[in-house]
């Protein structure tokens, strides 16, 4: 218990004293996550809302599959990553193995099969006459989807949570492929692993509050721009 | 009324094997209401989305304004916000009521300052102006269909299309909303097609009435004329006439016609050749209903093209206003009589009645004898389904 208290009181006192080796590891890691989680809105919004509004043969296996991605291992997709960016793999010339850009693709990787599935159900929850009902207003088709995925921000906010959520807690796959080089490729959940084995407890309950506060104030401020919506 | 403004012509409308809509003509006036009417599976849903240009006909073509519609072109946008259309649901956005009825401006590319001149005269036109800042989805559903019709009407369409805006309210709710929805649409002059369950919203509502049948237009015309003289037995049933009695005709002279019911004869004015089968179409609140003396014959007796048969009573349904009086005079007769009239009445089951109506208020259906159905089971499905919609068309 004394060491867990300890740790505590480290942990704050390392907090409040702005230590740049945590906040640097901090700062990287909401810049990583946050970058991941943006380029796979990009991918994932546009995918849930063309699968959510089309019909086309096959289109329950394409729907099983996405839904599949949301219990993606990451260590799974850690492994594949790195095989595809390996020297001698098909992505190896790139040379990006051990780099920020090789978290960025495996986070994204893990976060898209989220965010699409929960925008697929967000924007499949709209009362498909509101379709037409927009169509019947003069809406032309970029116009319409443009207020169907308005319709949909309340579940589709929960959607950027979870996606953001699912990466920056995320640990397995960040080492697979970042390697945890400080100064580069180190974030708060590797940092936090290396600091426990190390026995550092308390620089490793300090990475974890922070990690933990960053959580909550990104879901904390979603959700409150959510509950505004839904009371307006 | 003065030119068409929309119209179809031969089109056939397909969702896999099946047909759901056949249409040869049909034409809108500019400035006119048009109801559609049909029970569900009808396809009065579907012509109304071809007309509204949010459905490609599989065949045949739809024109607007003197010019045939091409649903693969781009201009078909423009058609389309030249008309608006209001739901069962209102199916409003997530935001503030203004925003909801400035949605469609807003969709044309109306200015900013333009569309505020435009949203609030009519948030005041439909009562709602108190609500303009409340978010639409906090609002009652009276209220929300008003939000509804602001916003088609705030768009000043040459032609709006109602699907059953009010058939989801309480009966106050919608008597209100009717009633200030029939003093707008009066002073607007824009040509509207409504379609409705309701055969006395159908009646109030339209200047002439469709009515759909098994993807078929059944009859169009007038609403007094249809409700009169109905084309079908179908058409009859939807439109109330209760009485629908088949005869045949024994006697035609003069545009005076005789049928013969087995218990009893009737006159009725048409032109219908003897020994033709037909259905006799009498409205229940064209029957008149008296107290018979017990013993009373049970004989049809004509007086200057009045009918007179007697019968006993054999059940008393009360509705909100009025009360049925079904009586058996070798063949069910069903007459609408007020509250008031019953109370004098006295009438009970079992009690005999004497129920009367004018010759010129029953109107015939030459019956059409129909072959036996195909064998369903020699026919591939798609045919298979065809022939049996085609057979309780008839």
């Amino acid at each position: 218990m004394e060491l867990i208290w300890d740790g505590l009181k480290h942990a704050l006192q390392l907090l409040f004293a702005g230590d740049p080796r945590v906040l640097g590891i901090a700062i990287r890691s909401l810049q990583l996550s946050g970058l991941a989680t943006v380029i796979s809105l990009l991918v994932a919004v546009p995918l849930g809302t063309a699968v959510a509004l089309t019909r086309f043969p096959g289109r329950n296996l394409v729907v099983s599959l996405i839904n599949t991605g949301l219990s993606l291992p990451p260590v799974v997709v850690g492994l594949f990553v790195s095989i595809t960016l390996w020297r001698s793999g098909p992505l190896g010339f790139l040379e990006l193995l051990y780099t920020p850009t090789a978290i960025v693709i495996a986070q994204f990787v893990i976060c898209v099969p989220v965010i699409t599935s929960l925008t697929l159900a967000a924007v499949q929850q709209i009362d498909p006459k509101l379709r037409q009902q927009l169509q019947g207003l003069g809406a032309s088709r970029p116009q319409m989807l443009g207020m169907l995925l308005w319709e949909a921000r309340l579940p589709m906010l929960a959607a950027v949570m979870a996606g953001f959520g699912a990466v920056i807690s995320e640990v397995g796959a960040v080492m697979m492929v970042g390697g945890n080089i400080l100064g580069s490729t180190r974030v708060l959940t590797t940092a936090t692993v290396l600091e426990t084995r190390k026995g550092q407890f308390d620089v490793a309950i300090a990475l974890s509050l922070i990690l933990l506060l960053i959580a909550f104030a990104v879901t904390w401020a979603l959700t409150a721009f959510q509950q505004r919506g839904e009371v307006r | 009324m003065s030119e068409p403004i929309l119209g179809v012509r031969d089109l056939v409308m397909r969702f896999g094997d099946e047909t759901a809509l056949e249409v040869d003509d049909f034409s809108i006036q500019r400035g006119e209401t048009i109801t559609l009417v049909g029970h569900n599976g009808s396809g009065k849903s579907t012509l109304m989305r071809i007309l509204a240009l949010l459905l490609a006909p599989t065949e045949g073509g739809v024109w607007f304004d003197g010019q045939p519609v091409d649903f693969r072109s781009r201009s078909t946008l423009a058609l389309r916000r030249r008309m608006a259309g209001v739901h069962q649901e209102p199916l409003l956005c997530r935001m503030s009521v203004f925003n909801n009825v400035a949605l469609g401006l807003r969709f044309c590319g109306v200015s900013g300052r333009e569309i505020g001149k435009r949203v609030d005269p009519w948030l005041d036109r439909f009562h709602i102006a108190h609500l303009r800042d409340r978010p639409a989805r906090a609002i009652s559903g009276g209220e929300a269909q008003r939000v509804s019709l602001a916003r088609a009407l705030v768009l000043d369409p040459d032609v709006l299309f109602l699907d059953e805006p009010f058939s989801g309210l309480d009966a106050p709710t919608r008597e209100r909303l009717l009633a200030d929805f029939q003093e707008i649409l009066g002073e607007t002059s824009v040509t509207t097609i409504f379609t409705t369950h309701d055969r006395n919203e159908a009646l109030v509502m339209g200047d002439r009435m469709v009515v759909l049948e098994a993807g078929r237009i059944a009859q169009f015309g007038e609403p007094d004329e249809i409700y009169r003289r109905p084309a079908s037995e179908g058409v009859a049933r939807f439109v109330g006439v209760e009485n629908r009695i088949p005869g045949t005709v024994v006697d035609f002279t003069d545009n005076r016609v005789r049928v013969d019911f087995g218990e009893a004869e009737v006159e009725a004015r048409g032109s219908v050749a003897p020994g033709q089968s037909v259905l006799l179409c009498l409205r229940p609140e064209d029957v008149t209903l008296a107290a018979a003396d017990t013993g009373a014959a049970d004989a049809a007796v004509q007086t200057g093209g009045e009918n007179v048969l007697v019968g006993t009573v054999v059940r008393i349904l009360p509705s909100d206003s009025s009360i049925r009086v079904v009586v058996d005079c070798g063949f069910p007769v069903v007459a609408l009589v007020t509250r008031a009239a019953y109370r004098e009445l006295k009438l009970e089951p079992g009690d005999r009645a004497r129920v009367s109506f004018f010759a010129t208020d029953a109107h015939l259906i030459p019956q059409v004898s129909v072959p036996p159905a195909p064998t369903a089971a020699r026919l591939r499905p798609g045919a298979r389904r065809r022939v049996q919609a085609w057979w309780r068309g008839h």
